[in-house]
């Protein structure tokens, strides 16, 4: 689960790790009011979307008075905020952060992360932070130091020490790096995170290290352990369609083509999205069914598919597995499509465990389906239907 | 001969006691994989299908020899389950349970290094070989005995690759997923080193997807090591829609999170034959071992006719 610039903050906070001074905003004149309080001297007014690259994008902007924050924040409230990793819709700015311009001496980049490949944490820091840092890496302007620190235990201090080091560090920089280090490190157990990035992390004058960004990613799969984190969930950031399927256990995109597909397992559901595109169609959405679905709400994910009015023809491709046969998914698109009291062509190809039974259920519901022997038959069917009709 | 399961499996059971266990412990003994104990905390002493129950996997180990465990224990406890049976040093645990939280399997890996355990999964269909042993959750309709190796990243996928090479002749010496997570037990590799050193196995197919670096570290190997056995892959995801970025991804992305395009060019420059499509796996297995004349002999199925017409509601 990903969460806002300020809810990461505040969650940081908890763990004493050092963030400007800011507010919150969700109008003109509440950032206006956000910038009196804060004093004299310049600020930043953040548009807190769950989106990076905010800078090159206009999302964030400098003020030297409250007059001019209040103008910053008027231009960002109630936009969509296109940036390159929006998307061409963007995101709409419901929020602003005013926060304090803090200076620093230099910026680093640091960040905690889940390394699959090694299964264990991983420390990542770079001597040069702030935005623009993947192009920096990539291009080999600058290198990235990264330390493995295990499976969660206690932190190996001295390698914490030389790390610092490695990143140019000494005196008050290099404590306060080690301090703010142990509060991630903390953090991102406590919180069962996946991803914790300050970026930049700033180093002060008097050698402080200040967060003036974070991004922090939760774990979903560990949310039932911190029922609090759950409810940081801004559910208004993500389609309502996609919501409502996964709470049917359904991993569900709408994308803009005019087929509705209807698969289980993810690895299924991609090749028949590549298969339908190797055909010359266009997908409407992608499925997986989870295994844990039952008919329910398998019913439901394809009642999404049938309110989708660029939909013009359903294909359904499944291998019934061990965990959820045939029947299971035919008698769900029986419910959905008696429920919605309209149906598409369907074009199927189903094997495995309980076919027969699935088309015996098949036969009853009495649509308008082509069953095909094998899922290619099946995708250039549905393609070539999907071009018939206008 | 088998990749990590064989005639001398005897399999426990975590969890066997709940709903998923019961049905799938079932469902495994049926097939004739040879069941030896459950272990439930709690329940030690009574028995469920006809096996006695433990209260812990020592315990059953030594009364049973076990030698490998099945794990259906639900997310809050699966990963206390796991280590629980890597510090019972059983050779192997095959897990089925979906969504555990990734720091308890940052604490599983922590746990198997250095021990004698492999771990198959989390959030995997199991193995399988078939006629002989089933330690997992998959269809097994359509699999048959044969000298195919089949590893993977999809439990549905698997099934219908499986229904290919049995279609076309080609039996299977054993399938395993690796799991969908991203922080699980044996990969790629690691199967592929298995798959080489098993005499039953005379090619492999191996069922990639977008996202992770698995694929990645196959090329990397075989690049170095070779394979003296012929590899087909399928690589599922070249027109996935592009996922959203959060955050400095680049970040994440240089770290090694490839698309199919770059994963298929470097499994290719590896020398690894890449299946067009996933309805073309099997009839590519069927090609590349024809050329390489390692064909089985008649008998153990015959190629079945690919296609036919679409046929509507009967």
């Amino acid at each position: 689960m990903e969460i806002q610039e300020f809810q990461a903050k505040a969650l940081l906070g908890r763990y004493a790790v050092a963030c400007p001074p800011g507010t919150l905003a969700i109008s003109a004149d509440g950032a206006e009011r956000a910038v009196r309080q804060l004093g004299p001297g310049p600020v930043m007014v953040k548009a807190q979307v769950l989106a990076g690259d905010r800078a090159k994008a206009g999302g964030i902007h400098v003020a030297q008075s409250p007059e001019v924050g209040r103008a910053a924040a008027a231009g960002l409230l109630g936009r969509r905020l296109v940036t390159e990793q929006t998307g061409a819709g963007g995101e709409l700015v419901k929020r602003v952060l005013v926060e304090a311009q803090v200076d620093s001496v230099r910026d680093l980049y640091l960040a905690i992360m889940v390394d699959a490949a090694s299964g264990a944490l991983l420390l990542i820091a770079g001597r040069c932070g702030g935005s623009g840092i993947e192009d920096r890496t990539a291009s080999g302007a600058q290198t990235l130091e990264t330390l493995s620190l295990g499976s969660g235990g206690e932190l190996n201090a001295d390698e914490i020490t030389s790390f610092c080091r490695r990143l140019g560090l000494v005196d008050r920089e290099l404590e306060s790096c080690r301090e703010i280090i142990g509060k991630l490190h903390r953090a991102f157990i406590e919180l069962d995170a996946s991803l914790i990035e300050i970026n930049p992390l700033a180093l002060t004058q008097a050698g402080e290290a200040v967060a003036l960004d974070a991004k922090i990613v939760l774990d979903d799969n560990a949310l039932f352990r911190h029922p609090d984190l759950a409810n940081l969930r801004d559910e208004d950031e993500i389609d309502p369609v996609e919501l409502s399927a996964q709470r049917h256990q359904l991993n569900f995109m709408q994308l803009d083509g005019d087929i509705g597909v209807i698969v289980n397992g993810a690895g299924l559901a991609l090749a028949t999205l590549d298969m339908i595109r190797d055909a010359g169609g266009r997908p409407a959405n992608f499925m997986d069914i989870r295994t844990t679905a039952k008919s329910l709400d398998i019913a439901h994910g394809i009642g999404l598919v049938l309110d989708n009015p660029r939909a013009k023809v359903l294909l359904l491709n499944v291998y019934g597995g061990g965990m959820q046969p045939c029947d299971t998914i035919i008698e769900g698109l029986g419910i959905a499509v008696r429920r919605k009291g309209r149906t598409l062509p369907v074009v199927l190809r189903f094997t495995g465990n309980n076919e027969d039974l699935a088309r015996l259920r098949l036969a009853n519901f009495n649509l308008p389906a082509t069953e095909c022997a094998d899922m290619w038959q099946a995708v250039t069917c549905a393609v070539a239907m999907a071009k018939g009709r206008k | 001969m088998a990749i990590l399961v064989g005639h001398d499996s005897r399999v426990l059971s975590q969890g066997m006691t709940g709903w998923a266990g019961t049905y799938h412990t079932n469902r495994m003994m049926q097939y004739g994989t040879r069941i030896v104990a459950g272990v439930t905390p709690g329940k030690g002493g009574t028995s469920h299908l006809d096996v006695p129950v433990f209260d812990s996997v020592a315990e059953a180990m030594r009364e049973t020899r076990a030698n490998a465990s099945i794990v259906f224990v639900p997310p809050d406890h699966a990963a206390r389950a796991m280590i629980e049976a890597i510090e019972a040093e059983i050779p192997l645990v095959v897990t089925v349970t979906e969504r555990i939280p990734v720091l308890d399997m940052v604490r599983v890996r922590g746990a198997l290094r250095g021990s004698r355990t492999r771990l198959v999964g989390p959030n995997s269909q199991g193995v399988l070989a078939p006629d002989m042993c089933q330690i997992g959750v998959m269809a097994t309709d359509r699999a048959r005995r044969g000298s195919i190796g089949v590893v993977s990243r999809s439990a549905s996928l698997t099934s219908e690759v499986v229904k290919q090479l049995t279609d076309r002749g080609l039996g299977q010496s054993t399938t395993v997923g690796i799991g969908g997570d991203p922080v699980h037990g044996v990969g790629f590799v690691e199967c592929l080193e298995l798959f080489s050193a098993d005499p039953q196995t005379a090619g492999v197919v191996l069922i990639g997807e977008i996202g992770g670096d698995e694929e990645q570290k196959v090329a990397d190997y075989l690049r170095a090591a070779g394979s003296r056995k012929p590899i087909v892959a399928l690589v599922a995801g070249r027109h996935a829609p592009p996922r959203r970025r959060m955050g400095h991804a680049g970040t994440l992305t240089m770290r090694g999170d490839g698309d199919a395009a770059a994963k298929i060019a470097a499994l290719a420059d590896a020398g690894v034959t890449i299946a067009a499509s996933a309805h073309l796996v099997g009839a590519t297995m069927h090609e590349v071992l024809a050329k390489s004349g390692l064909l089985p002999s008649a008998g153990a199925g015959k190629p079945a006719p690919v296609g036919g017409a679409s046929f509507g509601l009967r």
